[in-house]
């Protein structure tokens, strides 16, 4: 056991950062008069930037730090990328929102930037000591995020997803226990040493299984999805774009990187839970989704939808020949999905009243007319999630299910495509009303929400014209 | 950046170039807008007269290659790669000839978001074009889902009564297709580490003898025909053509019959019979009874319809199903009657839903019953109506007869088929088309005038209507008596093709 080194924070660069410079706006935040919390705004996202300036220094490297207790690796580099891309989303459809709401307190931007730390050290874990603290630092200010609104509903949300996740958290942690008393260890590559040498057994499976159970809480995975339409609901919808991109990488994060780096040796035992969870995800996901008549809760159940697709890659893990082809595929994925995802909320925040108004289907009748822009770009997003050309959607689904089809998972690839022609059932129903049907809806213009929706909409459709450079990123970031 | 200048990427995303102008204009300048349109799909006419010069006829490969490495990381090759060759290039003509013809029909048909509408249609043009010239399945693929989109609204947002409902079966039966086929393409590309099709067409016949067993070869036959097969429509999965039809915009309808169904027949030619040739061979007998199914169902159903719009639309799953039965003859006559029949079929049903669109507009009403002795009153109308239905229903010297005769002929002494009764029972189809054809003549143009001819100030064509039909007219006549030149062109690649079949 050696003392911490310089070049062991070096490892961790951005995650440091960051958690200093969100310490430091706590402070300063208090000397910004109320009413002019768009400089707290200004200055989380200014720290994000910064740490993404930091975070792209370290392309390509490669190393372990604190006694191999965090990785720093293409993976874990890739990751951070994404989520700090969320977080500059997220502050960016926040900002007029939480105004427009009167809930624009400066403590909203410090507990957004802990919780995008918690996910970045979530990414660089290579212990499952550190995976649990960076679950819990990415988790409670999402649970007080979630009760932001100190309205009944925002307050249920707060409380249901608290309780649902430290009962998640708590499946986490005795699935750990498990694992190191079947192991000794709790270090990921130690963990996967002793497995393979052979003293594994029931024991390390089940607590495989109970992490599994854990993660799937957090990603929203049938069935452990059952809080995700209340509380997607029932919080801020700022932080529900936040929420519904950045945990669910978190989640797959850690997933991917638990898995394949410790438990390849029961991927036969495993293998068949992830096939059926991530089968009965998009089934479950897409089915309810149809009958939802609130964007939200419609956008959430496409969110479990979306997790399912996700864990689709994760099926074929234990295939050492397979498995650089279905991590790439994934991580394009949640890429894709940050960037569609981010843009449809925003679209929803853009149209959302006070005392939760205009969020039913029906208030974006009539939204081609008087917004063409913003109902162009939905029609994007929309397309986006059904997997359809010409968006990045429909290059990360084709990269999805050739990695599926490669393991050779035919009929899970078969439940992909179906499940996904009835999301388009549910999704063309939004392009109905904002095209096919008459109305007056408002749209709020601020600037925040302008810059999400036009990038996000250019970037799904350029982006699919040239995907080779993106791909090339997914499929270097090597798990080490 | 080479590849904009090629010929084929010019001729598809030419179009485009109308859109980014249509895009900045103010959507109230509706004149405008269409001529900017109008001048943008003729000048896509002039690029594919331009590529027709260069097309060499004897030459049966593929030709104009532009073929760029686009994606190319761990086993993906993918290329952008797009070529013309005897199969497709009568398509690609047809549908750069009959998109600003459906674009003059719209001048006053459409005057609600006509921004959107010539953005729509323009990209519905990329669409179609990108199609048939696309020879990488991933390309194709993307050109094949996109036709979808800007069809979607063009039903969704200025069709008919029940347009969002014809609109979303459109879009969902459509997919339904086309994923079965997505997963069979992952499958080849795994399986032959490629997507570009002339690669795996040399690769492919060593895996058969390997690695890809017979009933593998068949399961992904029937992926690739479920996309096609619901396009074409074959009986018994055509069931979303008649709302679309009738619930679609005139340009709409034409270009639906025109070409996008034509995407289904061409699928089966490009696709299924190149890639599967056991497959195929396997196939041929079961396709031909569908499609003889067809060509009868379709017809009897026409002669049922009070919609004069049904009625057009039921005789294209007749029609297709001549065109699916020529093609499944695996001969040279079959496959070249058919593709010829592709070409008359856009032609000839594109005029009649040009016509109907143009009476329809003066009228608003589509049903046979209350027209009447229209010939009297509109006489300009009531003749190249009678041509158009004439060339439908396959009368010696119009386009129809050449297809279907030649088809016959094919699915005659087709080896592939194996029974000549599939050809003798499909020809009561060409008579049957007589009568529902005649049916409708007689009751809407000749006998005394009906309730709308006797309410209505009807007037005849005026010169912009003249002009949009004329040009079919014109085909019309020339593929009925002197086919010589068509048949040219398709020989050659139609040999190749047949050359690599098992029979």
């Amino acid at each position: 056991m050696t003392q911490p080194q310089l070049t062991d924070f070096y490892t961790i660069l951005p995650f440091t950062i960051l958690v200093v410079w969100a310490c430091l706006l706590l402070l300063v935040d208090l000397y910004i008069p109320k009413g002019r919390k768009s400089i707290t705004a200004f200055l989380a996202a200014f720290g994000l930037a910064g740490t993404m300036g930091f975070a792209i220094t370290q392309t390509g490297l490669s190393s372990t730090g604190f006694n191999n207790m965090v990785f720093l690796d293409g993976f874990s580099t890739y990751a951070n990328m994404l989520l700090l891309i969320s977080g500059l989303l997220g502050i960016a459809v926040a900002h007029g929102y939480n105004k427009r709401m009167g809930i624009e307190r400066g403590e909203y931007y410090t507990l957004l930037l802990l919780s995008v730390s918690g996910m970045m050290l979530m990414a660089q874990a290579a212990d499952l000591i550190i995976v649990f603290l960076a679950l819990e630092l990415l988790s409670i200010p999402l649970y007080v995020l979630a009760a932001f609104t100190r309205k009944l509903e925002s307050e249920e949300a707060g409380v249901k997803y608290f309780l649902l996740g430290a009962f998640a958290t708590g499946f986490v942690v005795y699935g750990t226990a498990l694992v190191f008393g079947a192991t000794g260890t709790t270090s990921l590559t130690g963990i996967f040493l002793a497995a393979s040498s052979g003293t594994s057994g029931l024991l390390l499976t089940i607590g495989a299984a109970l992490i599994l159970v854990g993660f799937g809480f957090k990603v929203a995975a049938v069935p452990f999805h059952m809080w995700t339409p209340d509380v997607y609901q029932g919080a801020p919808t700022s932080v529900t774009a936040f929420m519904s991109s950045g945990a669910k990488i978190a989640g797959f994060v850690a997933l991917l990187r638990v898995f394949a780096t410790a438990f390849p040796s029961i991927s036969a035992d495993l293998t068949g839970i992830l096939w059926a969870m991530s089968a009965i995800t998009m089934i479950v996901g897409n089915f309810v989704a149809i009958s939802q008549t609130n964007i939200k809760r419609m956008l959430a159940y496409s969110s479990i939808a979306h997790a399912g697709y996700i864990l689709m890659a994760f099926v074929p893990y234990g295939n050492k020949d397979v498995l650089p082809v279905s991590i790439a595929a994934g991580l394009f994925y949640l890429l894709t999905y940050v960037l569609t995802n981010f843009g449809a909320w925003a679209v929803v925040i853009s149209l959302e009243k006070a005392e939760g108004k205009g969020l039913e289907l029906s208030d974006y009748a009539g939204l081609s007319r008087k917004y063409p822009a913003l109902a162009a770009a939905m029609t994007v997003f929309m397309l986006s999630f059904i997997g359809f050309p010409p968006t990045l959607g429909m290059v990360g689904k084709f990269y999805l299910f050739r990695a599926v089809i490669a393991g050779g998972f035919n009929s899970l690839a078969v439940i992909g495509v179906v499940t996904s022609l009835i999301s388009a059932y549910y999704y063309l129903r939004v392009v109905v009303n904002m095209y096919m049907r008459d109305g007056d809806p408002v749209a709020e213009r601020e600037p925040g929400l302008a810059f999400t929706t036009s990038i996000t909409a250019i970037a799904t459709v350029v982006l699919s014209f040239i995907p080779q450079w993106l791909f090339l990123l997914a499929s270097t970031a090597l798990l080490r | 950046m080479e590849f904009l200048l090629q010929p084929l990427t010019i001729l598809t995303f030419f179009p485009l170039v109308g859109v980014l102008v249509i895009l900045f204009m103010n959507s109230e300048m509706k004149n405008a807008i269409r001529w900017v349109a109008l001048a943008t799909s003729l000048i896509t006419f002039g690029v594919s007269l331009w590529v027709l010069s260069m097309f060499t006829v004897s030459n049966p490969d593929l030709q104009l290659e532009a073929k760029y490495p686009w994606i190319s990381v761990a086993g993906w090759n993918i290329y952008y790669y797009l070529a013309v060759d005897g199969l497709s290039i009568l398509l690609v003509l047809l549908t750069a000839f009959l998109t600003p013809i459906s674009i003059l029909s719209t001048w006053t048909a459409v005057d609600d978001r006509v921004k959107d509408f010539m953005i729509f249609f323009l990209l519905l043009e990329v669409g179609m074009t990108g199609v048939f010239l696309a020879q990488d399945l991933f390309l194709f693929y993307i050109f094949w889902e996109f036709t979808l989109v800007p069809m979607y609204f063009l039903i969704g947002l200025w069709g008919g009564p029940r347009r969002v409902y014809a609109a979303i079966k459109f879009f969902l039966y459509t997919m339904a297709g086309s994923i079965l086929m997505l997963i069979a393409i992952l499958f080849l590309g795994i399986k032959t580490e490629t997507f570009n099709l002339p690669t795996m067409l040399v690769r492919l016949p060593d895996l058969y003898a390997t690695s890809i067993n017979p009933q593998t070869q068949m399961l992904l036959f029937i992926a690739f025909a479920a996309a096609f097969a619901i396009k074409v429509p074959m009986w018994p999965l055509h069931s979303w053509l008649p709302d679309a039809h009738v619930e679609a915009p005139t340009a709409g309808s034409v270009i639906l019959a025109g070409v996008l169904l034509k995407m289904g027949t061409y699928g089966f030619l490009r696709f299924n019979i190149a890639l599967f040739p056991d497959a195929t061979v396997a196939a041929a007998p079961w396709i031909a009874l569908l499609a003889t199914i067809g060509i009868i169902y379709g017809a009897a159903v026409s002669y049922a319809q009070a919609d004069v719009k049904k009625l057009v639309a039921y005789s294209s799953v007749s029609h297709l199903g001549f065109v699916m039965l020529g093609l499944f003859a695996l001969n040279p006559q079959g496959v070249a009657g058919a593709i010829l029949q592709m070409v008359n079929h856009g032609l000839s049903t594109g005029a009649l839903f040009l016509l109907i669109g143009m009476i329809y507009e003066q009228t608003h009403t589509r049903e046979i019953k209350v027209y009447g002795g229209l010939w009297k009153i509109t006489p300009i109308f009531g003749t190249i109506m009678l041509i158009a239905s004439l060339s439908s229903m396959g009368l010696p010297g119009l386009n129809g007869f050449v297809g279907e005769f030649t088809i016959l002929l094919g699915a005659f002494g087709s080896k592939a088929i194996g029974n000549p009764w599939y050809a003798g029972i499909s020809a009561i189809g060409v008579i049957m088309a007589a009568v529902y054809i005649l049916y409708m003549f007689q009751k809407m143009f000749l006998g005394p005038a009906g309730e709308v001819t006797h309410h209505h100030e009807l007037k005849d064509l005026n010169w912009r209507e003249i002009a949009t039909v004329v040009p079919l007219v014109i085909f019309m006549f020339w593929i009925g008596l002197y086919p010589k030149p068509f048949f040219d062109i398709l020989a050659p690649a139609v040999e190749k093709l047949l050359s690599a079949l098992p029979l």
